[in-house]
């Protein structure tokens, strides 16, 4: 009866993860479904802790130093997830799908020294010819699960990192051919000691966990900017996948169902994502932003002029608008202005003027930061307009404001096949009667690209933090 | 080729396969229509789910002798770890998502 009761909360817990993300993809049930996810996640912990038996049905030991673990864990997990701002959030993400990287990298290594560590005597009889005794299915299993594992660690810690702006874009000519000949040289390795099994196998063991390492380094290192979220989705897949084969090496459902459902559902989050730019995931990777050398001389070539707005003349053409429309962006994120934005939005109700949000899909550094970011500000759901319908309304707009977006309003992206986000599809705020920018200055966005926009006529430039210029704009549009 | 006879020799191994070409599948389906809105706290909640290799990092624990010190500290680590993800990307979902909530509420109210 006892023995049913582990596979009995395996179950469950996998049915939990499918219920639970399939509540995730709608608005009205998504915090339940996370919910549902957690406590299954808990029941398949405790029932492995207490219940779990290996094959000569011992149970397992060490409960001070699991239950210590789980703690630790806990505690700094939980205390991470709370103080982090909502603008760092998806930095926060990127550490914890590192961490789990981490988990089963370790785990592949725990794995395969176990295998590969035999009593004395009984390698002497057997010599070399123990590691052959490994079942190859097996041995591909740890070391693959330990290649993802270690590329999605350190691919996401470097994510990380760029993304609070500790690291900065670095890129060198023919990049992209190491990092092939690197994924070269990990794939002939791993296939070279898992069909040979030479005695140098140990060692080529922690050589491939190195290469890996540095592949995953590499591999996130040229993506710049605009690219990030997409590099996000895709470690987080790949964790997924890693997972996945912890799933095999101890013959557990759960962590299989859990590893692949994470797995597939992220790769297809990540070309949704991609789609959204209307690039390839192909394009993404390899065809990276070529960094600095090429964003100089393109800001050089067009340095037109443009033309400043007070606070006080843009509050008077705010307030007299029929219809204005806030295009926010990373900007607003940095400067926790969506409360401010959100009361620039009554305010300009009260005076009778329609507000919409124009939220482009990539705005910010993830998909649906905007969204959340708003949400947070209490602005209403159905105010938000996805790409197509806010580009649809541009028309009839008398002002558009831009909040700190750059790239997403880059006319270049349809008109100048040179640029590195030429047929990304953008808001096409110019259709609008008037475009007012604020920018803190004229520095060119995160993925380093100039923007003709802020030179066009129609456009004027509202210089300073988007939380202090609100402020001010809120206690002019006050005295109009 | 060897190496594939043996994938299917074994049943477990076959059935287990079964189950990831099934999951792929499911994967897709489950979330192929999501609004934009939600993509981020989707990919956060997916990222809490992958954390289900804390399990491996237990039984790799509790299977540690207690001689052996760097299994028992690589062992430990990995369940910090293995923690932090599933604890930490709980929690932060729900704190995306609990704006989404207030915000209805008020609706209501």
């Amino acid at each position: 009866m006892l023995d049913i009761l582990l596979p009995l909360s395996y179950l469950i817990g996998s049915i939990t993860f499918i219920i639970g993300l399939k509540m995730l993809s709608h608005p009205d049930s998504a915090r339940k479904g996370n919910l549902v996810a957690a406590v299954g996640m808990t029941i398949a912990i405790l029932a492995t802790i207490f219940l779990y038996t290996d094959e000569n049905g011992n149970k397992l030991g060490n409960y001070v130093w699991i239950f210590g673990g789980l703690i630790i864990g806990t505690v700094v997990g939980t205390l991470a997830a709370k103080k982090v701002q909502m603008t760092a959030m998806p930095e926060m993400v990127s550490l914890f799908n590192g961490m789990g990287g981490a988990c089963a990298m370790l785990i592949s290594i725990i794995e395969f020294k176990h295998h590969t560590s035999i009593p004395v005597d009984l390698y002497e009889e057997a010599g070399t010819s123990v590691l052959k005794m490994i079942p190859g299915t097996l041995f591909i299993t740890i070391i693959v699960g330990m290649v993802i594992g270690s590329v999605s660690f350190a691919g996401s810690i470097i994510a990380w990192g760029k993304l609070n702006g500790k690291i900065k874009d670095f890129s060198f000519n023919g990049q992209h051919i190491v990092n092939l000949l690197l994924l070269g040289v990990i794939t002939a390795l791993t296939v070279y000691v898992v069909a040979v099994r030479p005695e140098t196998t140990i060692m080529l063991f922690y050589v491939i966990l190195v290469i890996s390492l540095l592949y995953g380094v590499m591999f996130v290192f040229p993506i710049g900017g605009a690219d990030m979220p997409v590099v996000i989705s895709l470690l987080n897949s790949f964790t997924g996948v890693a997972a996945a084969f912890g799933g095999f090496l101890y013959n557990n459902p759960v962590m299989l169902t859990g590893g692949i459902l994470v797995g597939s559902a992220g790769t297809i989050l990540t070309i949704l994502m991609c789609k959204a730019m209307n690039r390839s995931l192909k394009n993404v990777l390899i065809g990276s932003f070529g960094g600095g050398a090429k964003a100089g001389p393109a800001g050089a070539k067009e340095q037109g002029n443009y033309k400043e707005i007070s606070l006080n003349d843009t509050a008077v053409l705010m307030a007299y608008a029929s219809k204005v429309m806030i295009i926010p962006g990373y900007g607003l994120a940095v400067a926790q202005a969506q409360h401010v934005c959100h009361e620039l939005e009554k305010i300009l109700q009260e005076k009778g003027v329609e507000v919409a949000y124009g939220i482009h899909p990539v705005a910010g550094r993830m998909p649906g930061h905007m969204n959340v970011l708003l949400a947070e500000a209490d602005v209403p759901y159905e105010k938000l307009l996805e790409m197509e319908d806010a580009n649809d309304q541009m028309a009839s707009t008398s002002v558009v404001m831009i909040l700190g977006a750059n790239d997403v309003v880059n006319p270049a992206a349809k008109e100048d096949p040179s640029s590195p986000i030429y047929g990304m599809p953008i808001l096409e705020v110019e259709k609008a009667e008037h475009v007012i920018v604020n920018k803190r200055s004229m520095k060119p966005g995160y993925a380093g690209i100039e923007n003709e926009l802020f030179f066009r006529p129609k456009t004027s430039m509202l210089f300073g933090d988007a939380k202090k210029v609100l402020q001010d704009l809120v206690s002019e549009l006050k005295q109009v | 080729m060897e190496f594939i006879i043996q994938l299917f020799a074994d049943p477990a191994t076959y059935r287990l396969l079964t189950i990831v070409i099934l999951s792929i599948f499911l994967g897709i389906e489950v979330i192929s229509r999501v609004p934009s809105v939600l993509h981020t706290p989707l990919m956060s909640g997916a990222n809490a789910i992958h954390g289900v290799v804390i399990i491996g990092a237990i039984i790799v624990m509790g299977q540690a002798h207690s001689d052996d010190y760097l299994a028992l500290i690589l062992g430990f680590l990995s369940v910090v770890l293995g923690t932090l993800n599933v604890v930490g990307g709980f929690v932060v979902t729900d704190r995306m998502l609990e704006m989404f909530d207030k915000k209805k509420k008020m609706k209501k109210g």
